[in-house]
């Protein structure tokens, strides 16, 4: 299929393109960049919610609950077209992985208007595949108003989504004991909505104390970096303490649906104060700063790759591993080598 | 870098629920390097196209232990070529009685594994089926 061709079908809503096409950007092929930056003008409308989570918590079961909510609003408003990914991690010995947040979500099958893929980590680490921003951004191209994006769910490390959602969902359980902990000291502080999952559980009501006191203490004057430290002054301040928001905790039970409204309620509150705030502007800037320079950071490695004088890099490696010369010394010495 | 992993469905048709021999198999495929979605059971072969079609998969694995292969495994069959993805190779596992193989084989399933099968011959028969290139 030409370019051309594959861009027009993926505007029409073809979705066996669309599958082909999220696999070229998963590979990491030529044509799927290409695809890409044919659709890049149409992206920037999708409201990207992040789900993360400890596992166990019930991520994807309230995943389903929440895609079922845009599709079908209990309040007035148009349905929303929703687009999940489904983040799980891969093996580091075999490659492989087991997806299976689709088991969660069986009672999504046969709507037009939900498209989900379920995406192996591929070693990347922070929750999230190294291709889960591009496939976002595909989503958001070819006419999804909401992409759900669920995470690995590995705990404290899941923070790669802020980067990537404009609303980020943290679930968590009662009678996870030290986790509830775990949960106060790292991730907690990423939530712009706090969920307590499992709410007919025993234990909800000192889970609910826990997490309340923690919200408390995480305050709302948060600020955003882009993490390479080279880059403070775009350091881009997303939560201001004067209009504020205070992320708030819903007791949900995903089972039986019990709860969904008030989050969906809740997420359109936190898009508004996003809107209203001018943070939604922020939010997308800082996500494209991120991808910028990923890609550059990709570049620059494989061109160096390319570029490197292969018995150079091995003598260099063997003088690290005998211990005589040191990784930061090799790799400086390797970058100045002539060309 | 850039790589090109094998991604499998596995499913349960039908309304059994014995789903170990699914789980045996998507750990070993997994095991093996390949992306394996696991759909859980329960699944109408309209769900199992729609899911390989999102999914964008090379191969569906079927695990049928109630008896209703001859209706299920046809049925996908003929979804998938409706929906342009017969190049999707097909295997089933389950109870199958020796004298359904031929038939199902005929209608387009490319393996059919009884109990005792072992993984690893499940592990080699995908690898070699989606060996061609699939383009």
């Amino acid at each position: 299929m030409t370019l051309k061709n594959n861009t027009e079908a993926l505007r029409s809503g073809d979705r066996i393109a669309l599958a082909k096409t999220i696999s070229q950007i998963e590979d990491q092929t030529e044509e799927g960049r290409q695809v890409l930056s044919a659709l890049f003008p149409y992206t920037g409308q999708a409201h990207m919610i992040g789900i993360t989570g400890s596992p166990g918590t019930g991520k994807s079961t309230l995943t389903a609950r929440l895609a079922r909510e845009f599709r079908n609003p209990s309040v007035d408003i148009q349905p929303q077209r929703v687009g999940i990914l489904a983040v799980d991690p891969t093996s580091p010995f075999s490659g492989g992985a087991v997806l299976g947040d689709r088991v969660r979500m069986r009672d999504l099958a046969g709507d037009e208007g939900v498209y989900i893929r379920s995406m192996a980590s591929r070693g990347a680490l922070g929750g999230l595949s190294a291709a889960t921003d591009s496939v976002a951004a595909l989503l958001d191209a070819v006419g999804y108003d909401v992409i759900l994006i669920e995470t690995v769910g590995a705990g404290q490390d899941d923070v790669e989504i802020v980067r990537l959602a404009h609303t980020t969902i943290v679930v968590a359980a009662p009678d996870q004991g030290d986790d509830i902990q775990a949960i106060k000291a790292g991730i907690l502080e990423i939530a712009d909505i706090l969920v307590l999952n499992k709410a007919d559980l025993p234990g909800v009501d000192r889970a609910e104390r826990a997490l309340c006191s923690a919200l408390e203490l995480a305050g709302t004057h948060r600020t955003f970096n882009d993490g390479s430290g080279h880059h403070r002054e775009q350091a881009i301040e997303l939560h201001d303490s004067r209009p504020g928001w205070r992320p708030p905790l819903i007791k949900t039970i995903a089972l039986s649906g019990e709860g969904t409204v008030e989050l969906h309620q809740s997420i359109a509150a936190h898009r508004q104060y996003l809107v209203d705030g001018k943070l939604w502007d922020a939010k997308n800037a800082a996500r494209l700063t991120s991808m910028l320079e990923k890609q550059l950071r990709e570049h620059l490695y494989q061109n160096w790759q390319n570029r490197v004088d292969q018995k150079a890099y091995k003598r260099a490696l063997k003088s690290v591993l005998s211990y005589r010369v040191s990784p930061y010394q090799a790799a400086i010495d390797l970058l100045k080598q002539p060309e | 870098m850039p790589e090109d992993k094998i991604r499998v469905l596995m499913s349960k048709p039908g309304l059994d629920g014995h789903d170990r021999g699914a789980k045996v198999i998507t750990r070993a495929l997994r095991d093996a390097g390949m992306e394996v979605i696991y759909t859980g059971l329960r699944y109408t072969p309209e769900m199992i196209v729609e899911a390989a079609v999102q999914e964008d998969v090379d191969v569906i694995g079927l695990s049928i232990l109630s008896g209703a292969h001859m209706s299920l495994v046809p049925r996908v069959l003929q979804l998938l070529k409706e929906a342009r993805l017969d190049k999707i190779i097909v295997f089933v596992g389950g109870i199958i009685p020796d004298e359904d193989i031929p038939e199902l084989k005929k209608s387009g399933v490319s393996a059919v594994y009884g109990p005792g099968t072992s993984t690893q011959t499940v592990v080699k028969d995908v690898r070699e089926l989606v060996g061609s290139p699939s383009a």
